[in-house]
């Protein structure tokens, strides 16, 4: 769109002739300035359709460590320890968190004070994400000029400000590592690109800088630390090595890593784990390398340097290979993570680690998701890879490399799809400009044939192409017809991107929202009212068990001690939990005094249809706690290998702690005219057992359309 | 006459402020129950009949109400407020209470910390086994049945069918029974029960005799009986985990005038006591249940740093700590500090990282120092001390324990000096090189 509006610039505008560079630096600009306002803009429609609040559940534990970091200072945020989650474990929170979203926003808050503005930080953490898509866009131009030319990479920041994909994790309160990490990790690529086209030092330091920053952020750094050095690898193979490539690896990777290691999260993980090895490698290999050019370059002799390079190359290889065998054997190098693998294997995880393919990001991207988030991108970008491979060079090899590894992850895991669109955008914005290019070359240069002009605007090799194809006939009017098509097009991208923004992208998930019989539009706040619930009536010591997935959501809001939370670390601790809700209720009561709960909260859809509730999580949790407890089998729960809550369903099912809270006093509630009473609206099915008698516990608050209820577990009982 | 009275007069001034103290002393010294009972009665008969059990409570100063348990006016509580702090359930026959009463108001006044003794008799209600039951003690389920002991029953003037039991087989506990050794033997004539397996709250303070069984006397064993032997239990207490206490009793004669005045001679033993056991047994035991005896507190707990005395709102690991805490026992009439060597102290999570016995200054005082694990979260101090006939004493505290702070390790360790020197080194290596290399043609 930018691109056209370039090129087809308004007749008052071509008047002005000696002011063309000007002018074409004026429409830039200002196009930029527009598309920056567009990023930012799109992204609040959560908080027109909602309010300025945090979303889903992450956020809220990044919100709760901003404002520890906001009030305490950073000291006490990095030793931070945490005694109310995981009860009793406690959490090293400054340990075990990546603190550059809380840093960036605690800074932008106290910036902003310092300017005398006096905003929350609540409203500064929910425009985080969108300020930071905002910049990205910036960075996406300039990206697009290092790789093609600044038309693309206008077409590419009109295009990554819109893009499903990325807009899905940076809404407005979407507080998530996500939201400033893209914009790290885009800007890390370009300037590293760009350390790689000018081979100056300065670049390359500007990268590792923005490594760090990224590092800091999200623990999506390790597709740079590995994509980085594969980049490099196929550079060396395809012999396109050079100084440039040598100066930039090397500042970028040392440098890096060292400031890498001062993130406490990641430590010494860069020279320890298996998953940073590669790019180690690489860094000798590249040293190597060079040593041999310059052995090479003394030499001047081809057979000698032949034998020369083959011992060197053995004598390299065997020492890699035992420095990485032993490493790995003395358990110096630990081996790669299960989240690894499962990116590499995406069966992995379903048959190793329940806990990481229970998480619905976690899944593979279905094909319709892929069309949901890119749209026309997903045509474009071969289109892209096209024009990259004809006009092939460092950059645009670095982003056909980004683009292919990206979209093999966004295949693997939903969530990966972020990392993807940057680079569909930019690959898909190359296609989109060279062609529109190419069309409005051919447009003018038909129109400009009869006056003979030699070409002032255009460049000559174009021109030249224009008075060769000025033979094929109605090619002005194809080439006006496919220019109409691409603007068709790519309006359409931006009516779809729109439309997903607002009906898919921004609704909070603590907040639902459903349509009711007259259309209105029905709002369940059933979360807020039992988390101020239990921050209202239950003591301030009190424990909560509940799925890890509220362990965030109920510290932050509800200001109580949790037993797991959203942060996965300790899978036993989970397991427990898991295998409490999976217990019959007299077993169950055993597993939670020893864990001294006061209170089990349970999320049930039944009554109004919200389909992710604890029912239908249920069975990972029976998987979770019997991958830790041989005693939970799944099968237990199972009939006929089939999940089911009517009367159908299992005994061990209708008994076990979870069925009882979820469904209790269920049976006597009518959801659905003409259905039976105890009628699950989630299932579409009658439960199976109405008559639920509580006995270690009692139920302590039920939220108005029955999304959380909350038990309390009774004390033993007094005479027996 | 003005003589006498003028010193009078000065004796009362000189005792004012005496009697004064006296009376703050025993405001402090309050004990841990009330004194005011609820005895309820099937007929105004056995307050009469059992005048020396009921004597002895008030002569202890408790203030005893005597109401029929059918009284219409009848009620536990009035505004939200315990009218009694104990209950003498002596109506064993009584199908209904009057009043608000019923089974779940008696057991709701057990579980809100207040004491009980119920005596059943061979004409046991199904509201008293109800009660019974639900304190963990099951009476003889056939209505008839009495028990019986061939053996060991006591010698009367009449040759009966002995039910009239001289029972010895108590409790090893001088807290329930106190300090002085019940020599006779106790006399019991009524029903026997057996107590819940499933119920670790329940004593049995006085047992049958191995031959005993229960059985009704006045026909022939059809089929075995269901209660035989030491499992028949005629005295029963239960401790709740509130510390109530419950004494549910068999027999309601044993409590009576007869039986406490009465001499008492073994079958088959030549000795023959004056007096039997009962007056002693009624009187310790009924000491025991209104917590004049065997009941502890806690009071001062306190932990710190070593070398501090500020109690931390959070602890480090590897930290020197002190915990102490005071324990007193009621004596029935003052706090005094209680002796043990067995007071343990737990720090807890999940399981006890350290348990050690806490040491005592005789004076009630309880302490120990130890250093804190090198594990961080969220653990508790933790005293769990249960002993028989005691009150439980179990209390937590929690506390978090913290790892290092970043600023907390060594700044320099002696073993990485050869480190520093080559970092240092190759870094002025380096900038010598590089200057070497540019400026030097």
């Amino acid at each position: 769109m930018a691109t056209t509006a370039l090129d087809f610039l308004p007749a008052p505008l071509r008047s002005l002739r000696l002011k063309t560079k000007q002018q074409e630096l004026l429409l830039r600009v200002s196009t930029l300035a527009l598309i920056y306002v567009l990023a930012f803009a799109v992204r609040l429609f959560s908080v027109l359709r909602y309010e300025s609040m945090i979303h889903e559940f992450d956020p809220y534990f990044n919100y709760r460590t901003t404002l520890f970091l906001s009030e305490n200072g950073f000291s006490e945020f990095w030793n931070w320890f945490d005694s109310e989650s995981w009860y009793p474990l406690g959490r090293v929170v400054g340990g075990t968190l990546f603190p550059g979203l809380m840093v960036t926003a605690a800074l932008l808050h106290r910036l902003l004070r310092a300017l005398s503005l006096a905003v929350h930080i609540r409203e500064v953490c929910v425009l985080t994400a969108p300020f930071f898509a905002a910049n990205t866009t910036l960075v996406a131009y300039a990206f697009g000029r290092e790789i093609w030319d600044s038309g693309a990479g206008l077409v590419a920041a009109a295009l990554i400000a819109i893009v499903p994909g990325y807009i899905s994790r940076s809404v407005a309160g979407s507080y998530d590592n996500e939201g400033v990490a893209i914009f790290a990790l885009l800007l890390t690529f370009y300037l590293f690109v760009r350390a790689v086209n000018t081979g100056s030092l300065a670049w390359a330091l500007a990268s590792a800088f923005g490594y760090f920053y990224m590092v800091s952020a999200w623990g999506g750094y390790v597709f740079i630390i590995n994509l980085v050095p594969l980049y490099v690898l196929v550079l060396l193979v395809t012999g396109r090595y050079s100084q440039r490539l040598y100066v930039a690896y090397n500042c970028m990777y040392v440098l890096g890593m060292l400031l890498a290691m001062q993130i406490r999260f990641v430590g010494f993980q860069h020279v320890q784990s298996g998953e940073h090895m590669a790019a180690m490698g690489v860094f000798f290999l590249l040293q190597v390398f060079f040593f041999l050019d310059w052995v090479k370059y003394l030499l001047n002799d081809a057979r000698l340097f032949k034998s020369f390079l083959r011992i060197t190359l053995t004598c390299v290889i065997t020492v890699g290979a035992l420095a990485l065998g032993i490493g790995t054997a003395s358990g110096y190098i630990s081996p790669w993570t299960g989240r690894f693998y499962s990116l590499l294997d995406p069966t992995y995880a379903k048959d190793h680690i329940p806990i990481i393919a229970s998480v619905s990001e976690h899944q593979p991207t279905a094909w319709s998701s892929f069309m949901f988030d890119f749209h026309i991108l997903l045509f474009l970008f071969p289109a892209g890879l096209y024009f990259c491979f004809k006009r092939l060079s460092d950059a645009t090899i670095f982003i056909v490399m980004y683009g292919l590894t990206s979209m093999y992850f966004a295949g693997v895991m939903v969530r990966l799809i972020l990392v993807a669109a940057p680079a569909v955008c930019l690959i898909s914005a190359i296609a989109a400009s060279a062609t529109i290019k190419n069309l409005t070359t051919l447009i003018r240069a038909k129109s400009k044939s009869p006056q003979a002009a030699s070409g002032k605007t255009t460049g000559s090799k174009a021109a030249a192409k224009g008075a060769v194809d000025q033979s094929l006939p109605f090619q002005h009017n194809a080439a006006i017809a496919l220019l109409l098509g691409a603007f068709y097009l790519l309006s359409r991208y931006a009516i779809h991107c729109t439309w997903v923004t607002s009906e898919a992208y921004s609704s909070p998930s603590i907040v639902l929202a459903a349509r009711g019989h007259n259309g209105g539009r029905v709002i369940f706040d059933d979360y807020r009212e039992a988390y101020y619930w239990l921050r209202q009536n239950t003591p301030p010591d009190a424990k909560i068990m509940s799925w890890w997935d509220y362990g965030y959501q109920i510290t932050a809001m509800g200001n109580r001690t949790v037993i797991v939370d959203n942060n996965t670390w300790n899978n036993t601790h989970i397991a427990t939990v898991g295998r409490a809700m999976s217990s019959y209720e007299d077993e169950a009561y055993e597993i939670m005094q020893s864990l001294d709960v006061n209170y089990v909260l349970v999320v049930f859809g039944g009554v109004t249809g919200y389909s992710s509730d604890d029912i239908n999580k249920f069975l990972w949790m029976v998987r979770i706690g019997g991958g830790v407890f041989p005693v939970i089998k799944e099968p237990d729960y199972l009939v006929n290998g089939e999940y089911r809550v009517d009367k159908g369903a299992a005994p061990k099912m209708l008994n076990c702690l979870m069925y009882k809270l979820c469904y209790y006093r269920f049976g006597e509630l009518t959801t659905e005219y003409g259905k039976p009473p105890g009628y699950d609206r989630v299932r579409g099915v009658e439960i199976g057992n109405k008559d639920i008698k509580l006995e270690y516990l009692e139920e302590a608050f039920t939220t108005s359309n029955w999304i959380v209820r909350i038990y309390k577990v009774k004390p033993p009982k007094n005479r027996s | 006459m003005a003589t006498p009275r003028h010193l009078l007069l000065l004796l009362a001034l000189a005792l004012a402020p005496l009697l004064a103290v006296a009376a703050a002393e025993g405001a402090a010294e309050e004990g841990p129950r009330g004194r005011r009972l609820l005895v309820l009665l099937d007929d105004l008969a056995v307050r009469s009949s059992h005048s020396a059990f009921f004597g002895s409570l008030q002569a202890r100063g408790f203030d005893l109400d005597f109401r029929l348990a059918d009284d219409p006016k009848l009620s536990l509580h009035r505004y939200g407020q315990y009218l009694y702090d104990g209950l003498v359930l002596f109506a064993p026959s009584t199908p209904r209470f009057g009043g608000s009463v019923d089974q779940n108001a008696v057991l709701e006044f057990i579980d809100a910390g207040h004491d009980m003794i119920l005596a059943a008799d061979s004409s046991a209600s199904d509201l008293i086994r109800g009660i019974a039951t639900e304190c963990g003690v099951d009476f003889d389920e056939d209505p008839e049945a009495m028990v019986v002991d061939h053996i060991n029953y006591a010698v009367t003037d009449v040759d009966g069918d002995h039910t009239l039991i001289a029972g010895d087989d108590l409790i090893q506990s001088d807290v329930i029974l106190g300090s002085k050794k019940i020599e006779a033997p106790v006399l019991f004539r009524g029903i026997g029960h057996a107590v819940n397996p499933s119920n670790n709250l329940v004593l049995k303070v006085l047992s049958a005799s191995p031959s005993a069984y229960s059985a009704n006397p006045k026909t022939k064993l059809a089929s075995p009986p269901s209660l035989t032997g030491s499992a028949i239990s005629l005295v029963s207490v239960m401790q709740a985990r509130n510390n109530a206490r419950v004494l549910v009793s068999g027999s309601l004669d044993l409590f009576s005038n007869r039986f406490l005045k009465s001499g008492v001679q073994k079958a088959g033993s030549k000795k023959r006591y004056e007096r039997a056991g009962n007056e002693q047994f009624v009187t310790e035991t009924s000491k025991w249940v209104f917590h004049e005896r065997g009941h502890l507190k806690a009071v001062n707990v306190k932990h710190h740093k070593v070398g501090e005395t500020n109690e931390p709102g959070m602890y480090r690991i590897n930290d020197d700590l002190e915990y102490s805490v005071e324990i007193y026992e009621w004596s029935g009439t003052s706090w005094k500090p209680y002796v043990a060597d067995d007071v343990q102290l737990q720090f807890f999570m999940m399981s006890p990282y350290v348990l050690k016995t806490m040491s005592t200054d005789k004076k009630g005082l309880y302490s120990i120092s130890f250093k804190v694990p090198d594990v961080y979260g969220v653990f508790q101090f933790k005293v769990e001390y249960q002993r028989l006939g005691y009150t439980g004493l179990s209390f937590t505290k929690q506390i978090p324990v913290r790892p290092y702070r970043h600023n907390e390790y060594e700044r320099f360790i002696t073993s990485a000096y050869p480190y520093y020197t080559a970092s240092f080194s190759s870094m002025g290596a380096f900038f010598i090189f590089s200057f070497v290399y540019l400026y030097h043609k």
